[in-house]
């Protein structure tokens, strides 16, 4: 509500012999409506002020008129005729000249150079990858010739939260997993009477397939978010660069110790996948008259040790993908808050997608090989 | 004053020879040209956003230089590749702005880190150490609270005392005032001086608190943000007085008089 005292704002330019006059009057309030500008827009800043009828004001009025300085661009901005407190507030608003420089390049942009920006970040993006992968295979290969060292409590740790500790949802999905294959595939076997075969179905598929892919996508969005989100707070707060100027490495320090963790669990969490993922297949099977001993007997005619080992080679792979790209979306994110947002978002993202591809590729290799 | 000859100062701890500093096409400062001494007690001084932090992740060789070197002792730190200067880093102490203390260990597992990796020292002579370094910066007591377990100030302090660790031949303490009452600033200057008496320590502190920079520096660098590039070399206290640079002393004095620059727009 405005009271019913309260004038409105004006502001009109006005010449008087040459100079430029603009005349303030009524209440610069926040709540009031806006300003009602009269007279010639001259373009140029005014020389003087005439302030005779101006009412009550908060910052509106130093606001609206610094704007309207920073428009003329006089050399040396006159405050002739101001109230001495606005006087006071714009002479130190205008103390220090504006820094252009710092102000963000114009918007216009072709297309030729938007195009070439991208090529340029994507160029760097591969090589900040190629970078990455080059500096973590050393730091293995440090590790393996007993060079690298890392502090081996902080590596159980992250033993425990990526392995243990992700036991409850990856149980609940494989079993959810194992029992709708189980239900879809009992609908169309049962057509002929071939019931018996989910238990084929689900074995090979959870050991092949779903048992790893899906372990893999649930600790991408577990640990590899996990991972991007500390090491990019880290580096946000200097942490790494602390590393650095102690003589530590911060691949061996931090990407090796997440590495080995995610390869030692990753195989252990997916046939632990596997075998859940059966026993939902088995409940299924139980409730369509197949007793679980025969369930079970069944499976095991399918699933040897060599389809059980390819789920287990693949989830390897997968573990250094997900330690890989949750360090290096960490490592090179930018100093605040938000850009370790986008830099978790980018590496689950990314390891998801490298996980399906990569696993595309197994599954042509394995064709070709006639496995 | 200080004898700036033009080449070849071998006594310099630290030598920077045109150094010019960039964040891609923006140059924060250009042609540095300063040395500091042995036991030193030298100022980064500037005005706010001037390159003061910058400057001295140039001279730590976390960020490299658009252009010029910077030696320690005659050596060429920014032409050795970064694989070959750990031997140059192992003899710095560096405390950040932030304190960037690594936060998922304790403030005694901070001091201790450094001293398990790069010394042979057992395990309660670390103990020992790293209770001595928290009494010095005054946080006795601390030694298992996590860094988001105490204030803002306390984080810087133990920040030193992490610096401090590996009795460092050089010390470099981004702005370690600002934030801490007047007494325990105070305390920072005596430590600051105890500590180039009784290590031999060089120390390089960027700092803006005034009272500081009298109580402790011997020599300084002043960055001037107007015309980006080094506005005088010097001691502080003579620079107030005799520097022929407008900015220098009216930084040192405060602006002079008045708080509120009385029109100058430069
Ligand atoms: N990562 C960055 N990318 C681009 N510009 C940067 C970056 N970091 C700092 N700058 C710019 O470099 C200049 C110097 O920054 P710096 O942090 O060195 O200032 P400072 O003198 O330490 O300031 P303060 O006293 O406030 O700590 C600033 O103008 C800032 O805008
Ligand atoms: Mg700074």
């Amino acid at each position: 509500m405005i009271p019913a005292d309260v004038h409105p704002p004006r502001a009109s330019w006005t010449r008087d012999r040459g100079r430029v006059v603009l005349e303030l009057s009524g209440d610069w309030q926040r709540g009031a409506a806006e300003p009602e500008i009269t007279g010639e827009p001259t373009g140029s800043a005014p020389d003087a002020y005439a302030t005779a009828a101006l009412g009550d004001y908060d910052s509106t009025l130093p606001a609206f008129l610094l704007a309207r300085i920073r428009e003329g661009n006089p050399d040396k901005p006159s405050l002739d005729g101001l109230p001495p407190d606005l006087h006071g507030l714009l002479e130190l608003a205008l103390a220090v000249p504006e820094e252009v420089e710092a102000r963000g390049t114009p918007a216009e942009v072709s297309e030729i150079q938007k195009l070439g920006t991208v090529s340029i970040r994507t160029w760097s993006g591969v090589r900040s990858i190629v970078d990455f992968t080059g500096h973590s295979m050393m730091s293995l290969g440090r590790f393996f010739t007993g060079r690298a060292h890392f502090r081996s409590r902080e590596f159980w740790l992250i033993v425990q939260q990526c392995g243990a500790q992700a036991l409850p949802i990856v149980s609940l999905i494989s079993f959810l997993i194992g029992l709708i294959m189980a239900f879809v595939g009992n609908v169309q076997l049962a057509n002929f009477g071939a019931s018996l075969y989910v238990a084929d179905l689900v074995g090979i598929a959870m050991v092949r397939e779903m048992g790893v892919v899906m372990t893999a996508i649930i600790v991408s969005g577990r640990t590899g978010a996990a991972f991007a989100a500390h090491l990019g707070s880290m580096k946000a707060n200097q942490e790494i660069d602390a590393l650095r100027t102690f003589g530590f490495n911060p691949f061996d320090f931090l990407v090796l110790p997440r590495m080995l963790a995610l390869v030692l669990m990753m195989p252990l969490l997916t046939i632990y996948a596997n075998l859940i993922g059966m026993l939902g297949g088995m409940l299924v099977g139980a409730a369509v008259n197949i007793p679980p001993a025969l369930y079970w007997y069944e499976t095991l005619t399918v699933v040897n040790l060599e389809n059980a080992f390819l789920g287990v080679f693949k989830s390897v792979f997968f573990g250094i993908v997900i330690a890989m790209s949750g360090c290096l979306q960490g490592m090179h994110a930018g100093n605040s808050s938000a850009a370790v947002g986008q830099a978790t978002t980018r590496a689950v993202v990314a390891s998801i997608t490298t996980i399906i591809i990569l696993d595309s590729a197994f599954a042509v290799i394995f064709t070709l090989l006639d496995i | 004053m200080q004898e700036t000859t033009a080449q070849a100062p071998a006594r310099a701890k630290i030598a920077v020879r045109g150094l010019t500093m960039a964040y891609g096409s923006f140059v924060v400062m250009r042609d540095l040209n300063f040395d500091v001494a042995d036991k030193d007690i030298f100022v980064i001084m500037g005005g706010s956003g001037c390159g003061k932090s910058t400057l001295l992740r140039h001279l730590i060789g976390l960020q490299e230089p658009a252009s010029g070197r910077v030696l320690f002792d005659g050596e060429d730190f920014t032409a050795t590749p970064a694989a070959e200067r750990a031997r140059f880093i192992r003899r710095f102490g560096v405390m950040y702005q932030s304190g960037a203390l690594w936060s998922s260990l304790t403030l005694a597992e901070n001091i201790a880190m450094p001293l398990e990796e790069h010394t042979d020292l057992k395990a309660k002579a670390i103990r020992d150490l790293v209770s001595y370094k928290l009494a010095l910066v005054g946080l006795s007591g601390y030694e298992d609270h996590y860094p988001a377990q105490i204030s803002g100030g306390m984080n810087k302090r133990a920040g030193i005392a992490r610096a401090m660790a590996l009795d460092p031949d050089i010390l470099f303490l981004d702005e370690p005032g600002a934030g801490l009452d007047p007494l325990s600033a105070r305390r920072l200057d005596d430590l600051i001086l105890r500590l180039r008496d009784g290590l031999g320590s060089t120390i390089v502190v960027v700092t803006h608190e005034l009272a500081s920079i009298f109580a402790i520096a011997n020599q300084s660098v002043f960055l001037d943000s107007a015309t980006r590039t080094q506005g005088a070399t010097g001691n502080p206290a003579d620079l107030r007085d005799h520097s022929d640079n407008p900015a220098v002393r009216l930084f040192l004095r405060r602006g002079g008089e008045t708080a509120v620059p009385s029109n100058t727009t430069p």
